[in-house]
């Protein structure tokens, strides 16, 4: 028999790629805490979409119900002032919360980490320029930022979004210029750049994939923290027009009637709470299983 | 050390330079013409004839390049000046000393309270880990971080003040004219403020804690038979207070945005609710100060903070 020769890679040796995938799910599932939050994650996404069928009653037409009427069976949540089915419209609120969260990350992520990687790329004065600007950005509460760029922008929901992504720029943008801060002094990044290959391609493709885990991270902590900001800036009256349901709005318009009907307010405020907190822990579970050493940084 | 400080000084020049340049140019993108709006404020803007508009527009210095207005905004807030609003018709500096002083007595007491609490539920947490104690301090922390702020506001209004009838459910009291009912009406809007920062500040104190413990120093101290307070006040809490204070600096900014919630919840009359009825009503100019003061603020606040760190851990070295 003749021996192998050298230059052929025995497939055997490496490791299989599935193992990667199933180490994560086994640390990703191992806590229920972040199995229930991804359960209700799910369940929101589905209300969501298929609101329209799920929604007893029709959230935007006044007189469905008699006003200010008590939770019953036909309507569990009892209904607001003008007669509307409260739980149709805690219902369609669930689109408003993820439309604000998912448009917002992704602008505000797209924005953020080619500032970052830019400013991490090229050191001197680009990078104290770009990471200044972010920190005179995160001087600004980001429900305040939120609140001045809504009114000189108009309210409306896309002012918000408009708002909250810029609100949140820096933060994906200091994540991003710290990993490629780190990463460029690599070796296999001077091979790249001395092969002749363009900046841009050396960021896209040997940058930036290092980057992925704490961003997905950071991503999904940031729903969390979107949602509630814009919970916080529809209960001031800012966002979503009359009459589109916003869990924030909800709340402060029951607030009005609270005495005689506390559900009103009671139920989506406690949406928000539950949303949040599933963002929150599906982001830890998630960090736990892509890299444990994020803890405490994110 | 002392380079440190100064590179650290110059930059947060920096950033001040940018953050003036924002808020001034976040409100030169109104889509409004200032000069319009204060005209239709003050005065029938029809009957207003266009010369004395352009009177007025020259008077405010509005017809100025962009830039010397610019210069002369941050010439008249450096002599603290931050102009006239439109619709208080006071000076916005005689505003701000009528309304700052009720949000730092709000946020002040919400920062102290979620500090000391927040750091005490932590140290419990870590010191009985896995017993009923962390099993009741943990989850809550999660749930601090994620509930509404003005959402537990309202809560608390229906169970104390509605319900029980135990607390006013608004309004504001200086502490100097009757420091008995201030104390009573701030219980529910600090205790609303603080539970983010509590939250926070308790999940991160439990962390450091959990790693401290295991380090070399902390076994050493329990070999030297030293006790469990002193090796656990002294040795561990110590080194676990650095990145507390990390989040405590943080929380100025948060508090600064949980105020205008919760003042508009508790009807209190402090800059965050002059903040949300300025949006409303169009009152740039102090929406314009506020936004600059608040900034300032924290920006001062991450200065000092950083700058602690040397005093509270000696072996960071400044490089």
């Amino acid at each position: 028999m003749a021996e192998k020769p050298d230059n052929i890679i025995d497939f055997q040796e490496a490791p299989p790629r599935v193992s990667e995938w199933r180490r994560f799910r086994r640390v990703f599932l191992s806590r229920g805490v972040v199995v229930f939050g991804m359960v209700i994650l799910l369940l929101l996404l589905f209300t969501a979409i298929f609101a329209a069928w799920l929604a007893p009653y029709d959230p935007y037409k006044p007189g469905e119900a008699k006003s200010l009427v008590q939770p019953s069976w036909e309507h569990p949540l009892g209904s607001d002032i003008l007669g509307r089915d409260t739980l149709s419209r805690l219902i369609y609120g669930s689109r408003t919360a993820l439309m604000v969260g998912f448009i917002s990350v992704g602008i505000a992520s797209v924005f953020g980490v080619t500032l970052g990687v830019i400013a991490g790329y090229f050191s001197g004065a680009i990078n104290v320029i770009i990471m200044r600007a972010m920190d005179s950005l995160l001087c600004f509460p980001m429900i305040l930022l939120a609140l001045v760029l809504a009114s000189v922008l108009g309210g409306g929901i896309q002012n918000v979004i408009i708002a909250l992504s810029i609100a949140t720029i820096p933060g994906y943008a200091r994540v991003t210029c710290g990993v490629t801060l780190s990463i460029k002094e690599n070796d296999y990044i001077l091979a790249e750049r001395s092969i002749g290959s363009s900046d841009f391609r050396t960021m896209l493709k040997h940058i930036l994939p290092n980057a992925f885990p704490p961003l997905i991270v950071l991503m999904t902590m940031q729903l969390g923290n979107l949602i509630l900001a814009e919970a916080g800036l529809s209960f001031l009256g800012i966002g979503i027009e009359p009459p589109g349901a916003a869990w924030g709005a909800m709340v402060s318009d029951g607030y009005r009637y609270l005495l005689k009907n506390p559900v009103l307010s009671f139920a989506p405020g406690l949406a928000i709470m539950l949303v949040v907190f599933a963002f929150n822990m599906v982001g830890d579970g998630l960090r736990d299983a892509l890299d444990p050493r994020l803890r405490g940084l994110l | 050390m002392t380079t440190y400080i100064v590179r650290r000084l110059v930059q947060t020049l920096f950033v001040l330079l940018i953050v003036t340049l924002l808020v001034f140019f976040i409100m030169r993108l109104l889509p409004g013409d200032p000069i319009i709006i204060y005209v239709a404020q003050t005065a029938q803007l029809e009957a207003m004839p266009p010369e004395m508009i352009e009177q007025l527009r020259h008077e405010f210095g509005l017809d100025r390049p962009i830039m010397v207005q610019y210069f002369n905004w941050m010439a008249s807030i450096f002599r603290g000046d931050f102009g006239t609003s439109i619709f208080y018709h006071e000076k916005v500096g005689t505003l701000m000393a009528e309304r700052f002083p009720v949000t730092a007595h709000l946020g002040l007491s919400s920062l102290i309270l979620g500090a000391i609490l927040g750091v005490l539920a932590g140290l419990l947490a870590a010191v009985k880990r896995g017993k009923w104690l962390d099993k009741v301090i943990t989850p809550l922390t999660y749930l601090g971080i994620t509930i509404p702020v003005f959402w537990l506001g309202i809560l608390m209004i229906y169970a104390f003040g509605l319900k029980l009838s135990w607390l006013p459910i608004s309004g504001y009291t200086s502490p100097f004219e009757d420091f008995w009912l201030s104390t009573r009406q701030l219980v529910m809007p600090v205790t609303c403020l603080a539970v983010f920062g509590l939250a926070a500040n308790a999940r991160q104190m439990r962390s450091s804690m959990l790693e401290i413990i295991q380090q070399d120093y902390i076994r050493t101290a329990w070999a030297k038979g030293l006790s469990e307070r002193l090796v656990i006040l002294k040795h561990a809490m110590k080194n676990s207070l650095i990145p507390v204070i990390t989040l405590i600096g943080l929380g100025v900014g948060i508090i600064f945005g949980g105020s205008v919630l919760v003042e508009t919840v508790f009807a209190i009359p402090g800059m965050g609710r002059l903040m949300v009825s300025s949006i409303f009503g169009q009152d740039y100019v102090v929406v314009q100060a506020i936004t600059f003061i608040i900034a300032v603020i924290v920006l001062i606040v991450n200065l000092i903070v950083d700058i602690s760190y040397g005093w509270f851990d000696p072996r960071i070295r400044y490089g």
